[in-house]
């Protein structure tokens, strides 16, 4: 393999102890991590384990609360984007960055930042076909980019940090639009350009595959910690898989009383497209019983999102059936009334609230049509307002006022307005994905106790979570859904670690 | 297990109502940026006026005067408010769902079509019974133009501001060929026309006024509309899909029929709109149902923040600066479109004010401890 250039190659970077607070809260604390130069580096962990920080502060978007860095073996300061570029670091983005309609050529050459005000293009074709013979791989210059397919597209950002010169590359989850031959390809080329000194690269991932099999170091973050790092060769997947997770105490689960009541959802045998279109959803067996909560775990994008749309009637499934308490459900408001049926569904503010309507309003989103077991067609303002100040006062929602918009709320309130719409009145199935996702411990502690007291009152719970500890705390029975299928079933007690870890990876 | 208090969170809050300043405050939002607005886009046509070496103070007073000068006037405006209110409307009323619709003019022309070619077959009908009977099947024509365009964007992803805005070119082609081809009189030579209506069908004006029944069924229909949205569960569910798509989805709301039936409603404003235009001004169905009564409508609905109660005084506002483009003409020499480019500093102050919605402390009360 040919080397990209002869005076410049890989850089190496190293962060010392850098933290980063926003606010009260801590992102990313003491995490020194070392890169060496021509490496291929990577940085697993879970969503919300400071990452994407972590790569925010070196590449300058964020500047670190206390820390330092060193890039190339020198000190440095980032304070933006720019001067990160200026110092030979790029970033590949999970999205791509190039405009569809431009050629490649044509991409390459306005990306440059002294790209001229009028360009010479036979100039520029000739020096662009001069680095592309130097090149360990090539993507077609003269078609628009549109045309070309995701790797070619993948491929071609990384193209573009070399052509601009950059020399330490950050790639963030680059493969998730690619399929898994796409991946190997790019990934390969990738891992050339390290063994020939070109570049170094640190790349976000989660899946486990493609570390192993390409990866030279990992540094594995945890809640904004440091919790583990070394060669890959040396570490087992499933050893990974429980840095990710925090394997050192795992929440116990919460005390709970009755004991699993008839099956209440049942979805068997559904298909349905994925967002993207290109794969699919496919649910064999999916159970919940009354009085029992299923936590169902999985690493982000595995289907998670898709199975929320088809429970509450957002996305079409194509083959098998989803029923409530034996009957037929598409989550026609009429259906959820009779059958019970609640949602909780993520980041609440975006997925189950109008942002500029008031909190009375928002919070009479389940009832304002409802006149006794009837419906009614005129609303009483009266009676909602009534009802939501009830409300509000029993779950504790912190607002300035009741008829403030929805959005002025802190997060962990919008969430205990949402719970009090949804908890209130009878709930015979909860579905609840990520409800703590970004709150605060009091908020958490709170309304995982909500949770846990709807299961209680006999609903049955799905809860679909990234979050470990959250399943391992209120499930009754754990199941993983990994590349849009259910893989595991295990009441909570008989869960091993390591082998939730391998399935979440993709393992079966 | 009993799960109270599982976190002492501290001092709670209480709540009794708000009070009567913040209520205010609250309110005045929709109030003064819009005003603000209003005035902003009159001061810099006034800086227009100025480089074109007319005076602005001239032009607003005489804009005034042939406006709101006198009974005369008012009645001008007047009568000119009444297709505005029922345009306004038809933005307003899909507006709630979030929807841009700005093709009202098709569904006024089609409206007015519609009205003037059933005339001709209901002329034995005595009035009483043939003039709503006009009245729904222009409202019909209406809703099914502006409701199949809430069908494409929900059914089929179309963008409904293009889509509308389009198909409205096309409404007014469709008129044109109906009244020079298959309902022409041919009685009607230098304008092509649908025949003249028996007199017994003309809508007349409203008793002591010289304004016709158009105006009041208007306002009737806008206070309707308004307790539609605020006080009916239709509306409350459509101000959620239109605040949100997937919180109404998750609420299991049936997004497609609101959206269908809101743009329908509006489009069957819009055609009772051309049916009145037909029956009550122009006696026959022609070319000049194309007055560009939907497009003030948009800045009209703009204005009025979608709000139905809110688009009276400002469709009588908007209708007076219409009322007063002759008189300006005349006196001081200004051309036809003058109205047309003072409409369109408005419309672009308004659009720009939109991006200052929630910016202000004064009118967010949850803001004002925050010091």
């Amino acid at each position: 393999m040919k080397s990209v250039s002869s005076t410049k190659g890989a850089i190496g970077v190293e962060t010392l102890h850098m933290t980063m607070r926003f606010g009260a809260f801590t992102a990313l604390d003491d995490v020194s991590v070392r890169i060496e130069p021509g490496s291929f580096h990577a940085l697993l962990g879970e969503n919300g384990a400071g990452k994407s920080t972590l790569v925010k502060c070196i590449m300058g978007f964020y500047h670190a609360t206390s820390g330092e860095m060193l890039i190339d073996g020198h000190e440095a300061k980032v304070p933006d984007p720019r001067a990160a570029h200026a110092l030979g670091l790029g970033m590949v983005y999970q999205h791509f960055t190039l405009v569809p309609s431009l050629t490649a050529a044509e991409n390459l050459v306005i990306s440059r930042e002294d790209a001229p005000a009028v360009i010479d293009w036979r100039k520029e074709s000739a020096r662009l076909e001069d680095f592309m013979t130097r090149m360990p791989f090539r993507v077609p210059l003269d078609r628009p980019v549109r045309a070309l397919a995701a790797g070619e597209k993948q491929k071609l950002e990384i193209l573009k940090q070399l052509y601009l010169g950059r020399r330490f590359l950050i790639l963030d989850e680059p493969t998730s639009v690619l399929t898994p031959d796409e991946a190997d390809e790019v990934l390969g080329h990738v891992r050339g350009l390290c063994e020939a000194g070109a570049i170094t690269v640190l790349m976000i991932s989660h899946k486990f595959r493609e570390v192993e099999a390409y990866a030279d170091e990992v540094t594995v973050l945890r809640r904004g910690k440091l919790v583990g790092q070394g060669p890959v060769a040396d570490l087992s997947r499933a050893e990974m898989a429980r840095m990710m997770m925090g394997d050192a105490k795992l929440a116990e689960p919460a005390p709970r009383a009755g004991i699993p009541g008839p099956i209440i959802l049942s979805a068997m045998g559904v298909r349905a497209k994925d967002r993207s279109g290109l794969k699919e959803i496919a649910l064999e067996r999916l159970e919940v019983r009354g009085g029992e909560i299923v936590g169902l775990a999985g690493i982000s994008g595995n289907g998670q999102v898709e199975l929320m749309e088809l429970l509450t009637g957002q996305r079409p499934h194509y083959a098998g059936s989803i029923e409530v308490k034996g009957a037929p459900f598409e989550a026609t408001r009429s259906e959820a009334r009779v059958l019970g049926v609640r949602y909780l569904p993520e980041e609440p503010l975006h997925n189950a609230c109008a942002p500029r309507m008031s909190v009375v309003e928002n919070i009479g989103f389940r009832t304002f049509d409802l006149n006794g077991s009837g419906s009614r067609f005129w609303l009483k303002p009266g009676d909602m307002r009534r009802r939501a100040g009830e409300l509000v006062e029993a779950f504790r929602v912190k607002t300035a006022s009741l008829d403030s918009p929805i959005s002025s709320l802190s997060g962990g309130n919008v969430q205990r307005a949402v719970l009090a719409r949804e908890l209130t009145g009878a709930v015979d199935l909860l579905i609840v994905a990520n409800p703590c996702f970004g709150l605060d411990f009091t908020a958490v502690a709170e309304i995982r106790a909500r949770i846990m007291s709807a299961r209680n009152g006999g609903a049955a719970v799905l809860l679909i979570s990234e979050d470990l500890d959250e399943i391992m705390e209120l499930a009754d029975r754990v199941l993983v859904m990994s590349e849009g299928a259910i893989s595991y079933d295990r009441p909570v007690g008989e869960v091993a670690i390591g082998e939730i870890g391998q399935r979440m990876a993709g393992h079966h | 297990m009993t799960i109270a208090d599982p976190v002492d969170i501290g001092t709670r809050e209480r709540f009794s109502s708000e009070g009567w300043l913040a209520w205010l405050a609250r309110r005045s939002e929709a109030v003064v940026i819009p005003v603000l607005a209003l005035l902003a886009g009159l001061a810099v046509f006034g800086v227009f006026l100025m480089l074109v070496g007319k005076s602005p103070a001239d032009f607003y007073g005489l804009v005034f005067q042939a406006a709101y000068g006198s009974s005369f006037s008012w009645q001008n405006t007047l009568s000119r408010t009444g297709p505005l209110l029922f345009a306004a409307l038809c933005v307003a009323l899909p507006a709630k769902l979030g929807l841009v619709v700005i093709g009202g003019e098709g569904a006024i022309v089609l409206g007015g079509v519609a009205a003037g070619a059933l005339a001709a077959a209901l002329a034995s009908w005595p009035g009483a019974i043939a003039i709503p009977v006009l009245g729904l099947a222009a409202s019909f024509v209406g809703a099914v133009w502006i409701g199949a365009i809430g069908w494409l964007r929900y059914a089929r992803g179309v963008n409904e501001t293009i889509a509308s805005l389009l198909t409205a070119y096309i409404a007014i082609a469709l008129m044109n060929h109906l009244v020079e081809g298959p309902f022409r009189d041919p009685a009607s030579l230098n304008k092509p026309s649908t025949a003249p209506l028996a007199e017994h069908l003309r809508v007349g004006n409203i008793p002591g006024w010289d304004v016709h029944w158009g105006l009041a069924v208007g306002v009737v229909v806008c206070i309707l509309s308004w307790l539609l949205i605020d006080r009916t569960t239709w509306g409350f569910a459509a101000r959620i899909a239109g605040g949100n798509v997937r919180a109404a989805e998750v609420q299991g709301l049936p997004v497609g029929r609101l959206i269908i039936s809101f743009t329908a409603l509006g489009g069957a404003f819009a055609g009772l709109a051309g049916m009145f235009e037909v029956t009550a001004v122009h006696g026959s169905a022609n070319a000049s149902l194309a007055a560009g009564y939907g497009y003030t409508g948009i800045l009209i609905a703009f204005l009025a923040r979608q709000n139905p109660l809110a688009i009276i005084p400002v469709a009588i506002l908007l209708a007076g600066f219409e009322a007063s483009s002759g008189l300006i003409q005349r006196r001081m020499d200004l051309p036809d479109a003058t109205v047309l480019v003072l409409q369109g500093f408005v419309f672009v102050a308004i659009l720009l004010s939109e991006s200052l919605y929630g910016r202000f402390k004064i009118f967010a009360p949850e803001r004002w401890r925050a010091g």
